[in-house]
This record gives structure tokens, sequence and C-alpha cells, in this order.
């Protein structure tokens, strides 16, 4: 306990130079000691940025499809690569039945010649443009009897990073969402918990007796069903609306919230400021809510920290059996599974998922151990 | 002891009958039926099916026939799977399930007991630390993210073992190892907390005292007090382990019980769901007991009478 009184006792009659500190202050000092729990924090905050703003600056939206770059391997060089260009311009002139003489490559824009035996209609650019990789074709020249063309496209070159999903569609930009998704997720979830968890422990504990029994009783019954059966019940019940099942899942996790909460409230009854507010005639209401609920923060809070991974796994875990987040949005568990399937000829698509969603959960769950030593030092 | 055993066995029906009575209204309120398809069936089709499946009667009495054939142990036909009964289901997936999540269990018994004692042992050196790390990696990296990547892996690139499937002794080493991991680091933990307290203990000091070898101190007097803990953590996690993972199932293609409930749950074939919904629940109530009465036999202090 080095870090509570290191200072000498000041002399009689002085006083004190340094502040006292406050509960809060202390367990913010010995979290910022533990390593681990401060790079967690900081992981965690670049992953909440990207949640926020990622999917907003990410060079593709989620759910575009580019069809000509279906499964392309993640890499930081630009698609289409440079040998592919020509022969990807061929393909979308062979639709214009021309004979394409020579195809040059310019840095971005590409020059093509192309003759044909009858008089060539300038419209054939569209051609071009109808493929996702050029834009902006031009014709340069055009011989007089309209027989032969040279045209020129800018093309369009996109990087995918991350490579893209079976449908073509960028999956740096999916595993953004994904993020926000499982975040938002697991505080709506983590926030339903905690205000039924706490609500019905406090009652509980506080009125006592046989209705404690009977609330307590019903919590033991509900933690014997099996829980992610009763999870995926529940989607059963709700049908797929995201939503709506978060709340769900939230209600089925506040059992472990709705005991700890108990046994404050009960330590917490016998003490003299509730028997002074009885006394005084505050309500049984008033006193859950002023003396009550404030005093069992500490323990919620930790648990709280430890809920938000355990809902973020349940949500991938759903989502991962096809239950959860519908398509075209994503989520992490949605990608894995995805990954899975693909993982034959596109690894990337398995591995760059699971990183995110381990990387969260390591996060996570180290920061919440760090909250659980700064402010439960006993509880180490 | 046996009196003891009995009365727990009796005092679980009530919790039963309750599991039983709210999956089933919950999947009775659920909208939609086994017959809704894609393809609609024809009305007089679907009267026959709702007859003869006693769809038709009122929820309550379809509740009470459910009860009537349970207690004579029959679990009904599955909706979905014609020809099979849900017996039939579940006595072909049930060994499938047992085999996989017994070797995932003694595996990590094993390894996470003997992972555990290494590091109390030790206690603040690197081999601690290391198993720390193992266990917190364990605990932390969610099964279906273990399941692919052990396939892409193993099954995929260097191409050791098979990557699914169920027809050989060498394609359950990956879905046991899936199975143990978060066991085997939740052991860990257990052991190693429990161990440096049961190395500190009075009757570990005496048995130093009378000069006993190391090993046999901390094999036959520490590990003894300190498999407790691990012992009514058990309990559940067996439970959960024999009746399947419907991720380890799916991903590897093995035919355990673990994939019915959700597969059974998605196509509303509700004696399936009340099936699974029942073999866990006995699971659940039977491991609890068997770790009760286990923990009597090796804690000389817990007594039941």
């Amino acid at each position: 306990m080095t870090d509570i009184a290191t200072g000498q006792m000041p002399p009689e009659g002085e006083l004190p130079t340094t502040k006292s500190r406050s509960a809060w202050e202390t367990a913010f000092m010995r979290l910022r000691r533990n390593r681990a729990a401060m790079a967690s924090l900081f992981i965690l905050i670049l992953f909440v940025v990207a949640g926020i703003f990622g999917p907003m600056l990410a060079p593709h939206p989620y759910a575009r499809v580019y069809s000509d770059f279906v499964k392309v391997p993640a890499s930081l060089e630009a698609y289409p690569r440079q040998s592919e260009i020509v022969p990807l311009a061929e393909a979308a002139l062979s639709r214009a039945r021309l004979e394409t003489g020579t195809i040059e490559l310019d840095g971005n824009t590409v020059r093509i010649a192309a003759t044909s035996r009858r008089e060539i209609d300038p419209r054939v650019t569209r051609y071009l443009d109808r493929s996702d990789l050029f834009s902006n074709a031009r014709i340069v020249e055009q011989a007089d009897d309209k027989k032969s063309i040279v045209m020129e496209a800018d093309v369009q070159r996109l990087r995918f990073i991350f490579g893209t999903d079976a449908n073509g569609r960028d999956l740096f930009a999916r595993v953004l969402i994904s993020i926000r998704i499982s975040l938002m997720i697991g505080a709506l979830a983590t926030g339903v918990a905690l205000l039924i968890g706490v609500i019905y422990g406090a009652t509980a504990g506080f009125l006592g007796g046989r209705i404690d029994n009977i609330m307590m009783r019903i919590v033991d019954i509900l933690y014997s069903l099996p829980f992610t059966f009763f999870a995926i019940l529940l989607v059963v019940f709700f049908g797929r609306n995201v939503v709506l099942m978060f709340i769900a899942v939230g209600a089925v996790e506040w059992l472990d919230m709705a005991r700890i909460v108990r046994g404050q409230t009960i330590a917490l009854r016998r003490r003299e400021f509730v028997q002074a507010a009885e006394a005084l005639g505050v309500s049984s209401g008033g006193i859950l809510k002023r003396h009550i609920i404030p005093n069992t923060l500490g323990p919620v809070i930790i648990y709280m920290t430890l809920l938000v991974p355990k809902v973020i796994l349940l949500e991938s875990f759903l989502s991962f059996l096809g239950l959860g987040v519908q398509e075209p949005l994503t989520s992490l568990g949605v990608l894995i599974s995805e990954g899975a399937r693909n993982m034959r000829g596109a690894a990337y698509m398995l591995l760059y998922p699971s990183l995110a969603l381990t990387a969260l959960l390591f996060a996570l769950n180290f920061l919440g151990d760090g909250l659980r030593d700064a402010l439960d030092p006993k509880d180490r | 002891m046996l009196g003891y055993a009995v009365r727990r066995l009796l005092g679980a029906i009530p919790t039963l009958f309750l599991i039983i009575t709210f999956a089933f209204f919950l999947m009775r309120v659920a909208p939609g039926g086994p017959f809704d398809r894609e393809r609609t069936l024809e009305a007089k089709v679907l009267e026959n099916l709702n007859r003869v499946f006693h769809l038709d009667k009122p929820v309550w009495e379809q509740y009470l026939y459910y009860l009537g054939n349970l207690a004579r142990g029959d679990l009904g036909p599955s909706f979905i799977y014609r020809d099979f009964s849900v017996q039939q289901l579940l006595g072909n997936g049930l060994p499938v399930s047992i085999q996989l999540g017994g070797m995932a269990l003694l595996v990590a018994l094993l390894i996470g007991s003997v992972l555990g004692t290494i590091a109390a042992l030790r206690q603040n050196s690197w081999v601690d630390y290391s198993v720390i790390a193992v266990a917190t990696f364990g605990i932390t990296v969610p099964n279906f993210v273990v399941a692919p990547l052990l396939s892409l892996v193993f099954g995929v690139w260097l191409s050791l073992l098979p990557a699914g499937g169920w027809n050989s002794p060498e394609s359950m080493v990956l879905p046991v190892i899936t199975l143990a991991l978060p066991q085997v680091a939740i052991i860990a933990r257990l052991i190693r907390g429990s161990m440096i307290e049961a190395l500190r203990s009075d009757h570990v000091r005496t048995a130093r005292a009378y000069g006993l070898p190391q090993r046999m101190i901390v094999i036959v007097h520490a590990l003894r007090a300190a498999c407790l803990p691990v012992i009514s953590y058990l309990g559940p996690a067996a439970a959960a382990l024999l009746t399947g993972s419907v991720v380890v199932e799916t991903i590897f293609g093995l035919p355990g019980i673990g994939r019915y409930f959700v597969q059974g749950a998605l196509n509303r074939d509700y004696t399936l769901v009340m099936g699974t919904v029942i073999i866990i629940a006995v699971f659940v109530v039977v491991f609890n007991l068997i770790v009760d009465l286990l923990y009597a036999a090796l804690d000389p202090r817990v007594r039941y009478d």
C-alpha cells in the first residue's frame, strides 16, 4: 500500500500541503501504473475511433460490390495490377466488335487503337465506361473513313488493403463496419443488463425476506437454463432484428449483475445511513435510488467492463451461426464464418476479421482486469 | 451418502420440469411452425400433417400430451427429419459428442493440472508467466476463431491432419484441441491459484517436516487439496463439453448433437429442441451431483447426511 501514505506526517499546527486523494483518483493512479491495461485502453480507443469514423473514411462503401474484383487477395498495391490492365481492356472491348490494335499504358491512362470493317460509332467508348475499371473514355483520333479509331480512358485503380470478399466487397470497409456493430451491440446489451440487474438485485436485497427468496430462486432457475440455447430461443422469438435481439441478450445477461448488487445491498441495508433515511421517512424507492444504488457502483463498474467482451463474443457467436446481423450489414462473427468457408484459397478472409476480434477481446479483458485491480485491491 | 444422492436427484425433478415447461411454451410462442417453408404446402396436406403431429390441438393439450409421452420415455418424432424419432437422432449423435467431449475433458484435465502445478511451483518465474499467457490466450480467443484457424494451418496449409470429417482417429485431433484449449486455460489458472495456497498450508508444512520427498508432497498432499476448486468447476464444464458444441461440429463437419438445437430452433422442430434441452439439463444435474459426491470423497471436512 505504498501509494496511500508515502509522505511524512505533517508537523502539528500546520496544514498538510498535499491534497488528499479521493478513492477514484487512487484507483485511476493504480490503473495508470498497469501497463497492460493502459495499452489495452489505447487499443480500445483506436477501435472506438475506427468504429465511429472508419466507415465514413474508408475508401470503399462496405456494401459496394466490385464484380471485377471478387476475392482479390489483400495487397498494398492497387488493383488492377499493371500487367492485368491490357487484357482487361481487351476483354471490355471484345463486346464492341472491334479489332483491337496496340494498347498502351501510360501512367493511369490507357491508349487503345482499334479498327473495324464497318464505320465505328463514336458511342463505342461506352463499352469501356461500362466496366468498373475504366472511366472518362474518350476518342482521341479518328480516321476519315471512320474505320479506325484511337481511344483513351482513365484506369480506375482501387486499393483493397484487406482484399475483397466472395462478392467483391472491400474487406477493410467491412471489418470497420463490423467493429462499429460489435461495439454498439456491446454497449447496448450491457446497458440493458445493467439496468435490469441493478434494479432487480437492489430490490431483492433491499426488501429481503420472502420476496428476496422468491426473486433469487427465479434467478437460480434462469441460471440453470443452458444459456446459449436460451439466447438462440430468443433469436427465434424476436426474429432477426438485431436491436431487439440485443435487448434480449441484455435481458439474459443481467443474472450475475443482479446477484452482485443484491449481495452489496444486503450489506448496505444494515448501515446507519440507510437506517437514518428510514427513520426520516424516506420511501423505499427513494432509499434505493439515493443510497443503495450509488453505493454499489464500484463492483458494478468492474462487472460491466467484463460483461462487454462477453456480449461482443455472444454477438459474434450468434452472427457466426447466421442468427445475428443480416446482409448487407455485417459483423465480425459473420466475416469469420465467411472466412472459414473460403479459407482454402482466400485465407486472408479468415485472418483479418479473426485478428480484429481477438485484439478487441484481449483489450477489453485486460482493461476489465486492470479496472478490477484498481478499484478493488482486496480482490487481487 | 446414497440417501443424499437420491434426494438430490428427486430435487432436480421440479427444476427439470420448469425448464421443460419454459422451453416448450417459448418454442410455441415463437412465430412460424415446423411446416412453414418457402414452398407452401397444400392446405389439405398441412391439415393432415398438423393432425398427425397433434399440432391442431390447443397448446396446453399438446403440452400435456408431450409430458405424457415423456413420462413413458418417448421424446416423440422429429418434425423435420421425418424418418427419425428424436431418440434415434440423439442416439446417433450423442456417442460422437461424448467421445469428443470426453477426450477433450481428459486432455484438458491432464495438461491443465500439469501446467497449473508447474506454474505454482515456479511462481513468478518465466515458466509461470508463460503459463499465464497461454491461459489468457485460451480464455480470450473464442472457439469459432480457433477452430477455423487450426483447420487452416494444420489441415490446409501443412496437410498434417484432416481439416474436417469424422472417419479416422486423426480427425478427432483438431476438434479435441479446439474443445480442450479454453478448458486447459481455466483449469491451469484454477490449479495454479489453489496450489500456491495449498503449498503454504499447514499439512504440507508438516509433510515437509517429516522429510517426505518433494514429489510426493506435491502430488499426494498438495494436489489433493488444490484440485477441489477444479472439481466444482468441472460439473457444468463437463456437461457442456459432452453435449457437443455447435461451432466445432459445424466447422469440422462432425455428426454430434450440438447442431441439433440450433437447427431445431430455426426449423421449429419442436420435439428435437425439447429433446436437446432435456439432454443438456439432465447432464447438468447429473454432473453437479457427481461433483458434490466427489467433493465429499476428496475433502473429509465435507459431509452429506
